[in-house]
C-alpha cells in the first residue's frame, strides 16, 4: 500500500517517501511548512488516496492530552448521583472517548490527523510521548488497558509556534513541506482547474512570484491564497493583458485582495508601486 | 558507510540519536528506499531532521559522505546535452578529415554517434578530476560540473530532478537559525520564558478540588481557582546610540516581540555600559533620569534581567570610576553590573554582533566575564539559549 498523491493533490517525491516511511514503519509523521502549503490537507488526501477513515483532533491552546485519551464525566456523574439515577453505579457511563481512542480501538487501520500541534502547551506532545509510541494506555477509572488494534497512521502538522521536545521528535518522521517551484505550482494548479489557460497560469504565476519576492511582506502569498486568486481571475474573466502589462500604473495585481491579506502589505505593494513610477518617469 | 555518516552529522552539529539511525536501518531493511540515492536521501532526511533549520547542514553532510557514490549514468548525462552545441563542439573534437568523411558519408547521426562515444570518454576523464560539488573553478555541465575550454553549458533543470542533486541545490539554505530573526521568530524564541501561575480573581472551576470538598462535605461544594497566565517578570536595559546603531531594526524587533510575550516587563536605556543612571524615553534623556538604585529598590529579585547590547567600548568605560564618556561617574561600571547581578540571579546579555568577533574586543570579554558567560548572540539560536538559562530554577 502506497501513497502516490491522487488526482486533487500533487505530492513531491521526498513527500510520498516520507508518507510512505510512516506507514510501513508505522511511526508518526510530523509535518511543518509554511501556511497554506497543505498542510493539513495532506491527511485528508493520504485518507482518501487509500481508502481509510480519517480522524481529525484539532488541537487549540487550552486542549489537553489527556482529552485526545478520554475524559472523565465527573460533573454529570455528581448530577446523577443526586438524582439517583440507575446511571451513577457504571463508572463506564461518564468516560468519553477521546480521538486517540477512537483510533486505537477501530479495527481497519485509520488516519489520525493531530492538527496544529504547536498551538497546545508546550507539555501536550511530552504528555502524548508513551501513548503515540507504545500506541496503548491506560483508563485509570476502570483500570482497562486499551491498546491498538492495527496501529493508524498519525499525522501531526505544526506551524512552528512553540518548539517540539527532542524526545518527541525523536519517534516521528518529519517532513518540511518547501513553498512549491514553478513547475509543481503549474501541476498543482493543473489538477484543480484543468481548463484554466496556459499563457493565463503562467501569466498569473509570474506575477505570483514577484509578489512573493516583495521585500518586507508580513504575510507572503501562499498555495491556498494562489489557488483562491486563480478562480477569481477564472470567474471575473480577466483579460490577459491586464496580468501582463507592465505599465506602471497597474502596478498591484488585480484583485489583489486575495493575495495579500494585511493592509500594511497592500501598503507596502501600493507604495513599491508608486517609487517605481516615479522612477521610470 | 551509514556509520560515518551518522558520526559525521553529529559532528557537524545535525542532533541525531541511536534511535533515529536505527529507525533508518528499519526503514531500509522494509525497503522504502528502493537502492535509489534520491530515495535513500528523502528517507533519511524525514527520518534523521527533526528542524527545518538543520535541513541545510543535513545536505552539505549527504553531499560529502556520498559524493562520487552515483555515478553519472551516461544515459541521463546525454540527454542533457544540447544539440547545437554537438553541433558546434563537432569542430573541436573532430578532426577535419574526419569531419570530412563523415560528411562524405552524408550522414548526420553517425557524427552525432561519434560526438557522443567521445564526449563519454572526455567525461570519464574528467571525473576522475575535481567532482561537482563546491569545487571551483569547474562550471556546470548539465549536473556535473564541466568545462571542456571555456564553452559552458547552461543547466538544463531535469523535470525529476535529475540534472542537479537534490542536496546539492541546498534549497533550505535560508533557514538556518543562525541567519534571520523577524519578530515572529523572536516571539517563538521567547515563549520558551514562560512560567504558569495562577493569580488573580478565582474565575476557573477547580474540578478535583470540588469533588474531594463534595466527598468530604456531603453536599455539592464548588471550589475555583483563578485562571492560569504566564507569570514572568522582566527587566530589559537596551543599550542606545554610538556602535549600537546598526543593531537597530534587530533590537526594535526584539522590542516588540518581548512587549507583546511579556506582560510584566519593564525597560530601560543605557549608553555602552549601565552606570548610577538610566531613562525611559531617548529624547528626554537628560531630563528624565531614573535612578539606577531606584530600580534595584523598586524591582524585587524575582525578576528576569536581560541586558542588549554590543559591548564594545575602551574598557576603562566598565573598570575605572569617571570611564563614561558621557559624564563624570563616580563608581564604574563594573561596580554597577555587580550590584544588579547580585539582586537578579537570572540575567543574560545579547549581544546583536557575531559570537565569533567578541573575542576580538576586550571590553566584550571583560563584559561576558562580569555576565560570567551568561552572554548569547541576538540570533534565534542564541535567544534560545538564552531563555533556557533564564527559565533554569535558582
Amino acid at each position: 500500500m502506497k501513497f502516490t498523491g491522487t488526482d486533487t493533490y500533487v505530492a513531491t517525491p521526498d513527500l510520498m517517501i516520507a508518507v510512505n516511511a510512516a506507514l510501513t514503519l508505522e511511526r508518526p509523521l510530523l509535518i511543518k511548512g509554511e501556511p497554506g502549503t497543505g498542510k493539513t490537507v495532506l491527511a485528508h488526501e493520504v485518507a482518501k488516496a487509500l481508502g481509510k477513515d480519517l480522524l481529525e483532533w484539532h488541537v487549540k491552546s487550552t486542549t489537553k492530552a489527556q482529552q485526545g485519551l478520554y475524559e472523565y464525566d465527573a460533573v454529570s456523574r455528581l448530577r446523577d448521583s443526586q438524582l439517583g439515577s440507575e446511571k451513577v453505579h457504571d463508572i463506564k457511563n461518564y468516560i468519553n472517548k477521546g480521538k486517540l481512542w477512537e483510533a486505537f480501538a477501530a479495527k481497519d487501520s485509520p488516519i489520525l490527523l493531530i492538527d496544529e500541534v504547536d498551538k497546545a502547551d508546550i507539555e501536550f506532545p511530552n504528555d502524548l510521548l508513551q501513548e503515540l509510541d507504545r500506541m496503548e494506555f491506560n483508563v485509570y477509572e476502570t483500570g482497562e488497558t486499551i491498546k491498538a488494534v492495527n496501529r493508524p497512521l498519525v499525522i501531526i502538522t505544526s506551524n512552528n509556534e512553540k518548539d517540539l521536545p527532542d524526545a518527541f521528535l525523536r519517534r516521528c518522521f518529519f517532513h518540511y513541506i518547501k513553498f512549491p517551484d514553478k513547475e509543481t505550482m503549474t501541476d498543482i494548479i493543473d489538477v484543480h482547474f484543468p481548463d484554466i489557460q496556459n499563457i493565463l497560469v503562467r501569466e498569473a504565476l509570474n506575477l505570483f512570484y514577484d509578489v512573493r519576492e516583495v521585500p518586507g511582506l508580513k504575510k507572503k502569498p501562499s498555495t491556498s491564497e494562489l489557488l483562491d486568486w486563480l478562480k477569481l481571475l477564472m470567474v471575473e474573466d480577466m483579460p490577459l493583458d491586464v496580468l501582463r502589462s507592465n505599465d506602471t500604473k497597474t502596478m498591484i495585481p488585480p484583485l489583489h485582495g486575495a493575495l495579500l491579506k494585511n493592509e500594511q502589505d497592500v501598503h507596502m505593494l501600493e507604495r513599491l508601486a508608486f517609487m517605481n513610477r516615479r522612477e521610470n518617469r | 558507510m551509514f556509520t560515518n555518516f551518522f558520526l559525521t552529522l553529529r559532528d557537524h552539529g545535525v542532533p541525531v540519536s541511536l534511535r533515529e539511525y536505527l529507525m533508518l536501518m528499519e526503514g531500509m531493511q522494509a525497503g522504502i528506499a528502493n537502492y535509489s540515492i534520491n530515495d535513500f536521501y528523502y528517507l533519511s532526511r524525514t527520518t534523521l531532521v527533526k528542524n527545518e533549520s538543520n535541513l541545510d547542514k543535513f545536505d552539505q553532510v549527504f553531499g560529502h559522505c556520498f559524493k562520487g557514490l552515483e555515478a553519472p549514468e551516461a544515459e541521463d548525462l546525454l540527454a542533457e546535452i544540447p544539440e547545437e552545441w554537438l553541433r558546434k563542439m563537432a569542430e573541436k573534437f573532430l578532426t577535419p578529415e574526419e569531419m570530412e568523411k563523415i560528411e562524405a558519408m552524408g550522414d548526420w547521426d553517425k557524427l552525432m554517434d561519434t560526438l557522443k562515444k567521445r564526449m563519454e570518454e572526455q567525461n570519464e576523464r574528467h571525473q576522475g578530476g575535481s567532482k561537482w560539488i563546491g569545487t571551483a573553478g569547474t562550471s556546470p555541465f548539465g549536473a556535473y560540473g564541466y568545462n571542456p575550454e571555456g564553452i559552458r553549458i547552461g543547466q538544463k533543470e531535469g523535470r525529476h530532478g535529475r540534472a542537479v542533486k537534490v542536496w546539492d541545490k541546498r534549497e533550505f539554505r535560508n533557514l538556518d537559525d543562525n541567519v534571520e530573526l523577524g519578530t515572529r521568530n523572536i516571539k517563538v524564541a521567547l515563549k520558551r520564558l514562560r512560567n504558569f501561575a495562577r493569580q488573580g480573581a478565582a474565575e476557573e472551576l477547580d474540578l478535583d478540588d470540588t469533588i474531594r470538598s463534595t466527598a468530604k462535605q456531603g453536599y455539592l461544594d464548588i471550589k475555583m481557582v483563578p485562571e492560569r497566565h504566564n507569570a514572568i517578570k522582566v527587566l530589559i536595559f537596551f543599550d542606545i546610540g554610538g556602535s549600537m546603531d546598526p543593531h537597530i531594526k534587530l533590537c526594535e524587533e526584539l522590542f516588540s516581540a518581548a512587549r507583546s510575550e511579556f506582560k510584566h516587563m519593564e525597560y530601560f536605556y543605557f549608553h555602552n555600559c549601565l552606570y548610577e543612571g538610566v531613562w525611559q524615553d531617548n529624547r528626554r534623556r537628560h531630563q528624565n533620569r531614573l535612578d539606577t538604585y531606584d530600580i534595584l529598590h523598586k524591582y524585587p529579585h524575582d525578576y528576569k534581567v536581560i541586558f542588549v547590547g554590543d559591548a564594545s567600548m575602551s574598557p576603562y568605560e566598565i573598570v575605572y570610576p569617571g570611564g563614561s564618556v558621557e559624564h563624570w561617574n563616580e563608581e564604574s561600571g563594573e561596580v554597577w553590573m555587580k550590584r544588579v547581578l547580585e539582586i537578579y540571579q537570572s540575567a543574560v546579555w545579547l549581544n546583536p554582533t557575531k559570537e565569533a568577533h567578541w573575542d576580538y574586543t576586550h571590553s566584550t570579554s571583560l563584559m561576558r566575564q562580569l555576565m560570567s558567560d551568561r552572554m548569547y548572540p541576538l540570533t534565534v539560536g542564541g535567544l534560545e539559549s538564552a531563555m533556557k538559562e533564564l527559565s533554569r530554577k535558582q
